[in-house]
């Protein structure tokens, strides 16, 4: 037991010291890591801890902090974005003496959060993938999202390698933002690859759906669509349907490659043990908490599942290249021209996004090539 | 017999001879369901700590923060409060048809779409009416489409004989659909982005919370209801003659009543009222329409009306007490390590044992009034 | 159209395909159902047992290794949920609707509370049959890929109805599931034959609860089902309580449930809530097409308290 411990904290501070080394979120303040002030940090999740996708990650993250000097976790899972979550929120703070809350699920920012945030002022909110905006949102409050795009369109080079039909295929759960990002950002990496590539996508219109879920997977794959990824709670399903119909699978949320065996090409996951690691280090230190903290790929705040067998050198050759670039903070998943698949132009010929620009945050079109529609 | 049941007749009984035996007889009649059902508790309570003896946890410290996480204090009762505000609406929505012999289990179809018609009707007159004003045209909006749709199952139930557990089932999954086809298209808010959701109220529109407490306006309307449908029920020819429609339809129809416009008019305001719940929520909890109207409230208040066996002054009790087991749930998490559904099986337990000691009721002879009548 | 896809033959083999691939856990839920309620009792909370069951069947094929025993274990505490609930309610004002949502809730609250260390592992699959040889097209051949335990579904169905009119057992349950007083008269104990009747009910709905979590989707976690076994409970007034019309319904739900993927599948994207709304729809038309004021109840038992 010591030991596990001992070898967490080892791990942990490796992970931090690396994220300080590649100057971490824009906004958190690198701390010294010597304080050790007691802190309850309390963590909220839409669904269960153990799904294998979304709420996995979050709690993954969270059992990295659990064992930081100092620390009080306190978590609830299955909350729903109603007043429960309100009531959890201060139900941390009255009765556990949280201090640093992290609703997890995007529905809990607005109104619920904001309202705590407001009866609350001393304790620190900080939420996964909220808009935070300077004067119109509590300086209590933030929000911490990665580019998981890049990670996608990552994704996308590896399926575009893979595909015979040039047909690849999405499990969707809704057409929001985050979602559209990562849609477009697929078929942008496999057009990387061969520009007659097309991507059809299929919305569920649940987070979580397990039937609906696979019937999509099988209507995608007897389209012809030949490598499938998804967006949904929990990716499980998708990834063993498409491999067991013979698909190429790539993950996200989790590295799922022990589902889809030599099928798995590579996968889009996150790291939030990285990201709380540094907030608590912030709050511990007594520095300022970032309130707009994002980041991808060469942040720290995502990763990529190792490339699997299926992947083949040229693949891997680009695939290596491009991770490159994108680490070294060159790179633009979304640039001109771009059109969507109605035919206007969406980014111009001139302009290229960077992966923070904010206008990305509120994706609202599918890119050309995309089958499917938003609405 | 318990202790507040014995008290105010102790009292009385002091007080006067007269007015002794017509109050002993009454208080027989309430006191059965009331220490029935504490007892029912108690026992569900011990079965439930032989589960988690046998996990290896201690039950005494479970029940220790159940009490602190649903009652111990005054934050934790108005936690409670807040979580039981929503099931008194949604449970009448099932005793209502109750009465009549109806099973309706379909009321979060008419939650879902009472949110949406609330929602979508504020859209023209924000700032032009005050906001009272508004609630009153959220709250009609909302309970005419709720009315319309559980009036609906009511109506095939009577005209077509289709059978309405099925149909409201049924329904409540079309209701969702439409709910998110209106959420997600037309009535998108632009800016909602990752939550799609109806444009949201401004701030001066919302309802509010109770004066001194930290609980939205919504419990005092569910409040109100029950107790103005036990007066329907109770009061009126109208609970009389669903009574006896529900005891027996062709007796009724030989009597001559209306049974088909009962069953309509009874189903409709039932689901009238889950349509408000839909509406509380849009309008006191989160400024807008969005998915999050499905939280299963409909389907909860099922089981609060059979467990106050449809007696709607009943619902408010048992609302309380699973508001409080629902409170209660996040400090069992978060201070002992198990998982969110502990109190899914403590429920069960709990519901099974009180819903299985219904078989007591007539048992005991201390609780029939004409026992009392005799006695004296 | 693509080489590879096939393109608007998609739906109809969908439809078709789905129709299986999605039917079989409501057929043995709505089965189970029937004897149930052929028995004049109502047991609302299959949802329950059939997610019990769905973890049950997981957690036994991961840790021996065998899908089979993982049904067989599905069906034991399958019918331990439906003799609980049979003996509760032969005591005189137990309500079965509501001791049926509780039960609902104990079942599915003991499923995710034992289920959390079955969520990460993966469970050996049951066995298909392949019968698409005969096609060269891909599709064909996935679609005809059909699980064993749909064909049982559809002979248990087929036998439940010869059963029900050709044999004393089925008489029995008839007669009991009519009039409780009569089935006293011929020196039969009515609570014991709906307490079976109950058990088996119990036993089926977790079949449906293992096809779910071994073989499609094939997964474990608390997502599984999404109110198959209530909705199953709801074909079988559908069915008018005729085995072979459950198994019909369940294909229609089954059928029509697949309609909305495959329609966003060949383009056809917009307002997909509504397509996926069109079992419901579908359901709903029939009825009250199919349904009258003078004989909503055909068939329907006797001592049913759903139908009094």
């Amino acid at each position: 037991m010591t030991k596990l411990l001992s070898m967490n904290r080892r791990h942990f501070l490796q992970a931090s010291a690396a994220g300080a080394l590649t100057g971490l979120a824009p906004g958190l303040i690198g701390s010294k890591a010597t304080a050790q002030t007691a802190l309850t940090v309390g963590f909220i999740y839409v669904g269960p801890k153990d799904d294998y996708g979304y709420n996995q990650a979050h709690a993954e993250g969270a059992a990295v902090i659990k064992g930081m000097p100092g620390v009080t976790l306190v978590e609830e899972e299955n909350v729903p974005e109603t007043v429960d979550v309100q009531k959890t929120m201060e139900s941390m703070i009255n009765l556990d003496g949280a201090t640093l809350l992290f609703p997890t699920s995007f529905g809990y920012f607005d109104p619920h959060m904001l309202a705590m945030a407001a009866k609350y002022p001393d304790v620190q909110f900080r939420h996964c993938g909220g808009l935070w905006q300077e004067g119109k949102h509590p300086a209590n409050t933030g929000s911490y999202f990665g580019y998981i795009f890049q990670g996608q369109y990552l994704n996308g080079i590896a399926a575009g390698y893979a595909t015979k039909s040039k047909k690849i295929g999405f499990v969707a759960a809704k057409p929001i933002p985050q979602v559209l990002q990562n849609i477009n950002a697929f078929l942008l990496g496999a057009r990387s690859v061969d520009p007659a590539i097309t991507c059809q996508v299929i919305f569920t219109g649940e987070w979580s759906l397990a039937v609906k879920e696979a019937e999509a997977t099988n209507a995608l794959i007897d389209q012809g669509a030949d490598v499938i990824t998804c967006h949904v709670d929990s990716p499980k399903v998708v990834v063993e349907t498409a491999a067991g119909r013979g698909a190429f699978v790539c993950g996200y949320h989790a590295d799922q490659s022990a589902l889809a065996k030599d099928k798995y090409l590579t996968g889009a996951e996150w790291a939030w043990g990285n990201v709380y690691t540094n907030f608590i280090k912030a709050a511990q230190s007594g520095g300022k908490l970032g309130n707009f903290v994002r980041g991808g790929l060469k942040d720290g705040f995502v990763k990529m599942s190792p490339l699997g067998p299926a992947v083949s050198d040229e693949a891997r050759k680009k695939f290596e290249a491009t991770l490159a670039e994108v680490m070294a903070g060159k790179f633009s998943v979304f640039k001109g021209p771009l059109k969507d698949n109605r035919g206007n132009v969406v980014i111009a010929a001139d302009k290229a996004y960077a992966e923070d620009a904010i206008d990305l945050e509120s994706m609202a079109y599918l890119v050309e090539g995309v089958v499917g529609s938003t609405s | 017999m318990t202790v507040e049941a014995n008290d105010p007749g102790m009292s009385i009984a002091a007080g006067g001879g007269t007015s002794f035996r017509p109050l002993l007889e009454w208080l027989a009649r309430r006191a059965e369901p009331v220490a029935i059902g504490l007892v029912a508790i108690l026992i569900g309570m011990a079965l439930f700590s032989i589960f988690i003896l046998v996990i290896g946890k201690s039950p005494v410290t479970l029940f220790q923060l159940m009490y602190t996480g649903g009652f111990g204090s005054w934050f934790s009762i108005q936690n409670s409060l807040s979580r039981a505000a929503p099931l008194l609406l949604t449970a009448l929505c099932v005793a209502l048809p109750a009465r009549l012999g109806l099973v309706i289990i379909g009321g979060e179809g008419a939650v879902v779409l009472g949110g949406v018609a609330a929602a979508a009707i504020v859209l023209p007159f924000v700032g032009t009416v005050p906001p009272i004003l508004l609630f009153v045209f959220m709250g009609l909006a909302a309970m005419l489409v709720g009315g319309i749709w559980i009036g609906l199952a009511g109506f095939l139930r009577h005209y077509r004989g289709v059978n309405e557990t099925i149909s409201s089932l049924l329904l409540a999954y079309i209701a969702i659909a439409l709910m998110n086809q209106f959420v997600e298209g037309p009535l998108r808010d632009p800016a909602s982005l990752n939550k799609p959701s109806t444009k949201p109220l401004p701030a001066e529109y919302m309802m509010g919370d109770i004066p001194g407490m930290d609980v939205h306006w919504g419990l005092v309307i569910g409040v109100v209801a029950c107790i103005a449908s036990w007066a329907l029920i109770e009061l009126t020819s109208y609970g009389f003659a669903a009574r006896i429609s529900g005891g027996n339809v062709r007796a009724a129809q030989i009597q001559g009543l209306p049974v088909g416009k009962l069953i309509a008019g009874f189903t409709a305001v039932a689901g009238s009222f889950a349509g408000l719940a839909g509406m509380i929520e849009v309008a006191a909890v989160q400024g807008s329409a969005n998915a999050s109207l499905a939280a299963g409230y409909g389907y909860t208040g099922i089981l609060v009306a059979f467990l106050a066996r449809h007696n709607p002054l009943a619902i408010i009790p048992v609302a309380i007490l699973l508001g409080g087991i629902d409170a209660s749930g996040g400090l069992i998490q978060r201070r002992m390590g198990l998982p969110d559904a502990t109190v899914l099986v403590l429920q069960g337990t709990l519901f099974v044992v009180i819903l299985f000691c219904e078989t007591f009721y007539g048992r005991f002879r201390i609780f029939n009034p004409d026992l009392w009548k005799r006695s004296q | 159209m693509e080489e590879t896809g096939i393109g608007i033959w998609g739906v109809p083999l969908a439809i078709f395909a789905g129709a299986i691939r999605v039917s079989t856990p409501f057929i043995f839920v709505s089965l189970g159902e029937t004897i149930t309620e052929r028995s004049g009792r109502i047991n609302l909370g299959l949802e329950g047992t059939l997610v019990f069951g769905a973890m049950t069947a997981y957690a036994v094929a991961v840790l021996t290794g065998s899908p089979w025993l993982g049904v067989l274990a599905a069906m034991a505490t399958g019918s331990v949920f439906g003799v609980i609930h049979g003996w509760i309610c032969k005591f005189p004002k137990v309500n079965d609707i509501a001791i049926g949502i509780a039960m609902m809730q104990f079942g599915l609250g003991l499923a995710f509370f034992l289920g959390k260390p079955f969520i990460q592992p993966a469970a050996p699959k049951l066995p298909s049959i392949p019968l698409g040889g005969w096609s060269t097209v891909p599709q064909v051949q996935a679609a005809l890929n059909i699980n064993v335990l749909f064909f049982l579904g559809a002979a248990l169905a087929l036998f439940l109805f010869w059963a029900f009119r050709n044999t004393r057992i089925g008489l029995i349950l008839r007669v009991v599931g009519d009039s409780t007083d009569a089935a006293r008269a011929m020196g039969i104990n009515p609570d014991t034959v709906r307490l079976l009747a109950t058990a088996a009910g119990g036993s089926l709905a977790a079949i449906g609860g293992a096809y779910l979590s071994l073989y499609y989707p094939g997964s474990w976690n608390e997502g599984i089902s999404s109110g198959q076994g209530l909705m199953a409970v709801a074909l079988v007034i559908f069915a008018r309580w005729n085995p072979i019309g459950c198994f019909l319904a369940a294909l229609l739900f089954g059928g029509a449930g697949a309609l909305g993927p495959a329609l966003q599948s060949i383009g056809v994207t917009q307002g997909y809530y509504l397509f996926y709304a069109a079992p419901y729809l579908l359901t709903l038309i029939i009825l009250i097409v199919t349904s009258s004021p003078t004989r909503s109840l055909t068939g329907a038992p006797g001592a049913l308290s759903l139908t009094k």
